[in-house]
């Protein structure tokens, strides 16, 4: 059993109307399902071939036949874009994964403890947060290779302590409550307790930081790709697509700008859905950042 | 208050020395051996192991590693591999850079946030305040360097008002330096500026339903003053709070930047002496970055107590 002080009395349809009746959730989870329906048609279908050279068609501006111009090597710019978004996603994704697989326990275990464990998390958290974490990123990747996987360790490493942080403050807030009391004097452990009931109150939490450091991470790993430390050709990245057209601002604006475009409108679908599932889900406690 | 500073203050000191810490193992673990990236591949191997004793590389771990802090306290960061010049000069021919252009853009995204909070925040759930937050919305999600990219696609190569990049430095005259700092400064700070007022327009809508601020106006103070005299100060604690984290943001934004513009920056630096291998550049680097955010940490620490009178009676 567990038990759930977010929505006490509200039904599954009771949440669904008012995801419906949510403007940023409705936008967002629109955006949001379209980048992904995008990312995952990419494996069976683009306009044209990705890997496919034609320097015949080099730096062609929009039109027709390439909707958003092709690059310096002819490839078309929109089939870079939908397999681009295959890379992005999976990056943040993993990246998401990792702080939270290793940050939420960290921080659930802290509250759960307090007094020196507590202490030394926090002290932890300080210490990664002195280091930028764009610079940290680059110097991990920098110094052991380029490449998307070394992308996903650098920005998940710094995923750990928001998630502990948040996990934490959450469990702060749970722990001196009454069914807290009830299940320990049921005889329930610290461990038990955590999981059975800390964990389902805090989830919601968790869910909306989740989607708030989706979407950073889609912007680090852009920011990686850019200066050449992320995914490696001819893997297509956003980042990589945007340091290429760099140097051809004059004469190919469209390489930079349609790149930039797509991972402006996934962040924001994701800054989106965050901001409405934190509105439906706890109307009180609008997320600041 | 004492106690509280002191706290903060013992706090930062450990976390600084930790870091020293975290930064020195992760050079020491890498591969490459300073003494044969000077020497060059030619070198014979006593050569290398001759240079080696003279660079104290052959010391126990302990005794390099308090060489090394010792030095960072009297700002010795030792000597660049690459350049043979000491690190220090490197450092503060770069900082001449990257500071300004991290000041500027901070002082621009305060200037643009406070206001635009401000605004939204006395227009809650009106079109201005629709308006402005979905244009913050809209901020937050691009990119600097591609914004970057975009102004200078609009003024550099359309429009002719400021150079595309490149910086000739301060001896060319302050304002031929500053123009090419400006859209450098403008694609780090409009994205913070979108963060910060989000967080400004927040912060004061919670406070303007304190029951506080309905007895200013009851008093007959003018909304106005009500607005930017007493809810503005009670709501600077999350935005110094973010204010604080944007300065580090921004000292590393700077170095994706700096590569957009090729400015000689401080992250220029560190990102060619991490492709040079050039690591005591980097660890001299980093360790300053890392140092000024823990400062700047401090000071907003501080700050806090300056601007709400009841930190200062706590303990």
């Amino acid at each position: 059993m567990t038990a759930r002080i977010y929505l006490p009395e509200e039904t599954l349809a009771g949440v669904l109307a008012k995801a419906f009746g949510n403007r940023s959730f409705l936008i967002g989870f629109a955006i949001t399902l379209l980048v992904a329906a995008i990312a995952l048609l990419s494996f069976a279908w683009t306009p044209y071939d990705v890997t496919k050279l034609v320097i015949a068609d080099k730096t062609q501006p929009p039109s027709w036949a390439h909707w958003f111009g092709t690059d310096h090597f002819g490839r078309d710019i929109l089939s870079m874009i939908m397999v681009g978004a295959r890379n992005s996603i999976a990056v943040a994704l993993v990246a998401v994964g990792i702080g939270m697989g290793i940050g939420v326990p960290l921080g659930t275990f802290a509250a759960a403890r307090g007094g020196l464990a507590d202490e030394a998390l926090m002290r932890l958290n300080d210490l990664v947060f002195a280091f930028p974490a764009l610079l940290s990123a680059i110097m991990i990747t920098a110094i052991f290779g380029p490449g998307a996987v070394n992308a996903i360790i650098a920005i998940g490493i710094f995923n750990i302590p928001v998630f502990a942080r948040v996990a934490r403050a959450g469990a702060l807030a749970i722990w001196p409550r009454e069914f807290i009391l009830a299940a320990r004097a049921a005889g329930k452990g610290a461990t038990q307790i955590t999981v059975e009931h800390v964990l389902p109150n805090i989830a919601t939490l968790l869910l909306v930081q989740g989607t708030i450091q989706f979407a950073l991470g889609i912007l680090a790993e852009a920011g990686l790709s850019y200066v050449g430390l992320g995914a490696q050709p001819p893997m297509p990245s956003w980042g990589r697509m945007l340091f290429d057209a760099q140097t051809r601002m004059v004469t190919a604006p469209w390489m930079a700008i349609f790149p930039g475009m797509a991972i402006v409108i996934t962040v924001l679908g994701l800054n989106l859905l965050g901001d409405g599932i934190a509105d439906i889900l706890d109307p009180k406690s609008r997320r600041r950042r | 208050m004492t106690a509280y500073l002191l706290k903060r203050l013992i706090i930062a000191a450990l976390t600084l020395v930790l870091a020293s810490m975290v930064v020195f193992a992760v050079m020491e673990i890498l591969p490459g051996d300073p003494a044969r990236l000077m020497l060059g591949l030619n070198a014979s191997a006593d050569q290398v192991e001759v240079l080696r004793n003279q660079m104290g590389l052959n010391a126990p771990l302990v005794l390099r590693y308090l060489h090394w802090a010792g030095g960072l306290l009297s700002l010795d960061f030792g000597r660049s591999y690459t350049y043979s010049v000491p690190v220090i000069d490197l450092v503060r021919e770069r900082v001449a850079v990257s500071l300004p252009l991290a000041l500027i853009a901070l002082a621009l995204s305060t200037i643009i946030a406070i206001p635009v909070g401000v605004f939204s925040a006395s227009r809650q759930g009106r079109a201005g305040d629709t308006l402005t937050m979905g244009a913050a919305q809209l901020g937050v999600a691009v990119p600097n360097f591609w914004f970057a990219l975009m102004l200078i696609y609009l003024f550099a190569v359309w429009l002719r008002l400021v150079p595309a990049g490149g910086f000739l430095g301060w001896s060319a005259g302050i304002w031929p330096a500053l123009k090419s700092l400006i859209l450098p400064a403008v694609a780090l700070a409009l994205p913070q500026a979108a963060i910060l007022a989000r967080v400004a327009r927040s912060a004061l809508i919670e406070v303007l339903n304190e029951d506080y601020i309905r007895t200013a106006r009851a008093k007959g103070l003018p909304y106005r003053t009500v607005l930017w005299r007493h809810a503005l100060r009670n709501a600077m604690i999350p935005v110094l709070t973010i204010l604080g984290l944007q300065f580090a943001f921004l000292l590393a934004g700077t170095i994706i930047i700096e590569n957009v513009f090729y400015l000689p920056g401080l992250g220029r630096l560190v990102f060619q002496a991490i492709t040079q291998r050039d690591l005591i550049v980097v660890e001299g680097v980093v360790m300053l970055l890392v140092a000024a955010v823990i400062l700047i940490n401090l000071l907003v620490d501080f700050s806090y107590a300056i601007v709400d009178p009841r930190l200062r009676g706590r303990q």
